[in-house]
């Protein structure tokens, strides 16, 4: 390390390392000191049967909004990337102008949607099609719909750019030797689109398994995610240890992910 | 184009498009209830959640110190962002991969994850001193700048990959030390990526909560600190007046850029 070198990549690699990493490690520490000293944090993260059944709902939700997200988002690409201009802006705008509102203001709008007074629910007793609200929101499916919300702009902006990547020569010659629509769309489009389709999935998925601001307003104490738990274990009924050792856990799952993500990636650009 | 999207493909596309929208449509006629709580208003429409907005201080408060700290935030993270940025395209280090990685692990660790270490970070503080602590608009700030230097990295980093290389060997060449050719050479040429750096890493610490909620409690309420109290237990509909401000700033910025782009796009043929 020569002096220019510190003067330029020191501040910002001192200033992460004194608020980020070090503080990072102090979290390992609890995780493993707190409330005693020992593994047990860990044995309730794999054994305690609320924690357990936390997790499996985290996967689980997380599993069938990557899903849902991923397919909507592709049918919007479609139409960003080869629909006319018209369809094009239209498409644009509905994606950008969610994206830059913020999670909260985005959560509550669901909440003007779908809760026992909102738009939803007045509208259907307003036509005398339900006598009783439904319940929409404060259990998974709010929560659920407030997620698919909020994750299609980042699953869309992968995926577009693979389709942008198609050549428009392959579709041409499938078409020149008598290839159906459905035909040049399943087995030549969508399999030329997969790094996109797969890139997006395992963005969505990562971003889905921290998710907290939405479940805790969508599912209202009743679906807890692991990122909510963390936030109960903290001011709620303190357990600072359990919560330490959850973070690490869901550092480490997210770090494995992010490094299949990185693989992905870098075998779709060195063939190039 | 060969593969045009049918009927089928715009229909679910429409529909998809709605889905998008719907939530912040609803929300302007929540803000005209002249209930206290979340409603639809029916037949009486009014104003009252505006007037709470203008009458009762803390919103004003909590905007006022959501600007501070966006504006110490934006300006501090900028600047530690183009240092690290500049430094790895002049002096291209060993293990630049790495450094950049390090550099970029608050934007892709999980954020509970970022809450939880950076409030164990502002606790450890607190011991020592009371400016730079837990529930302090100091400490708010450097955990922000932690959280959108990422974000600033990566688009002053994009903003190099498009300087010339040879521009700064012609500098060199006739004798410019590093700091003339950071200043004089680099910094005019990406300025409109640390304009877009100031703008991203502000808005990205206006509206930050996932970490401030770890990170505060009574003293430094942020303007989302604040939403996050109203939608929490009672839901308050003076939530669904300060989402339609900010949906209507959004949405207007976002017009207007599209509006300039589409004519500029013609003018260029």
């Amino acid at each position: 390390m020569t002096r220019r070198h510190a003067i330029l990549l020191g501040p910002l690699l001192l200033f992460l390392a004194a608020a980020y990493l070090i503080p990072f490690l102090g979290v390992m520490r609890w995780s493993f000191t707190l409330p005693e000293p020992g593994v047990q944090n860990y044995r309730a993260v794999l054994a305690d049967p609320l924690v357990q059944s936390v997790l499996w709902r985290t996967l689980r939700i997380c599993a069938l909004v990557t899903v849902i997200t991923v397919a909507a988002a592709y049918m919007l690409s479609l139409i960003w990337v080869r629909s006319g201009p018209v369809g094009r802006l239209l498409v644009e705008l509905c994606i950008l102008i969610p994206f830059w509102i913020s999670v909260l203001t985005r959560a509550f709008g669901w909440l003007a949607m779908l809760s026992n007074r909102g738009l939803v629910n007045t509208w259907l007793q307003g036509l005398g099609i339900i006598e009783w609200p439904l319940v929409l929101v404060r259990n998974e499916f709010g929560v659920i719909v407030g997620m698919v919300h909020f994750l299609i702009p980042f699953a869309v902006f992968p995926i577009a750019a693979s389709m942008r990547n198609v050549d428009e020569r392959v579709l041409m010659a499938a078409r020149s030797f008598g290839a159906s629509r459905t035909r040049i769309f399943w087995q030549i489009f969508v399999p030329m689109t997969r790094p996109g389709i797969l890139g997006a999935a395992l963005l969505v998925f990562v971003f889905a398994l921290g998710f907290f601001i939405t479940p805790a307003i969508l599912g209202g104490g009743r679906s807890v995610m692991v990122a909510e738990l963390i936030y109960l274990r903290l001011f709620q009924s303190p357990d600072w240890g359990l919560a330490a050792a959850l973070s690490v856990v869901l550092m480490v799952g997210v770090g494995a992910l992010i490094a299949m993500l990185l693989r992905q990636f870098g075998e779709r650009t060195t063939p190039r | 184009m060969t593969l045009r999207p049918g009927l089928l493909a715009g229909c679910i596309a429409a529909l998809l498009a709605v889905f998008l929208m719907m939530p912040l449509v609803a929300v302007v006629p929540v803000s005209f209830t002249p209930t206290r709580f979340l409603s639809i208003p029916t037949d009486e429409w009014s104003l009252r959640h505006y007037r709470a907005l203008v009458e009762n201080p803390v919103w004003g408060q909590g905007a006022w110190l959501s600007v501070r700290v966006g504006l110490a935030s934006a300006l501090l993270s900028t600047a530690l962002a183009a240092a690290f940025a500049i430094g790895i395209w002049v002096l291209q280090p060993r293990f630049s991969g790495l450094l950049m990685g390090l550099a970029l692990l608050p934007m892709v660790a999980p954020p509970v994850v970022s809450a939880l270490t950076l409030y164990f970070f502002l606790v450890s503080l607190s011991q020592f001193n009371e400016i730079i602590a837990y529930d302090r608009w100091a400490g708010v700030v450097l955990a922000h700048v932690v959280m959108v230097s990422p974000f600033a990295v990566v688009l002053i980093s994009v903003g190099l990959t498009q300087l010339d290389r040879r521009m700064d060997l012609a500098a060199r060449s006739m004798g410019a030390g590093l700091w003339t050719r950071v200043v004089r050479v680099i910094l005019p040429n990406i300025r409109f990526s640390l304009f877009a750096a100031l703008f991203l890493t502000f808005v990205l610490s206006w509206e930050e909560i996932a970490v401030t909620l770890f990170i505060t409690s009574i003293e430094a309420v942020t303007l989302p600190r604040l939403m996050w109290m109203g939608l929490r237990d009672n839901i308050d509909p003076a939530i669904a007046a300060i989402s339609v401000l900010l949906i209507v700033v959004v949405a207007m910025v976002i017009l207007a850029k599209t509006i300039w782009q589409v004519r500029a796009g013609r003018g260029g043929g």
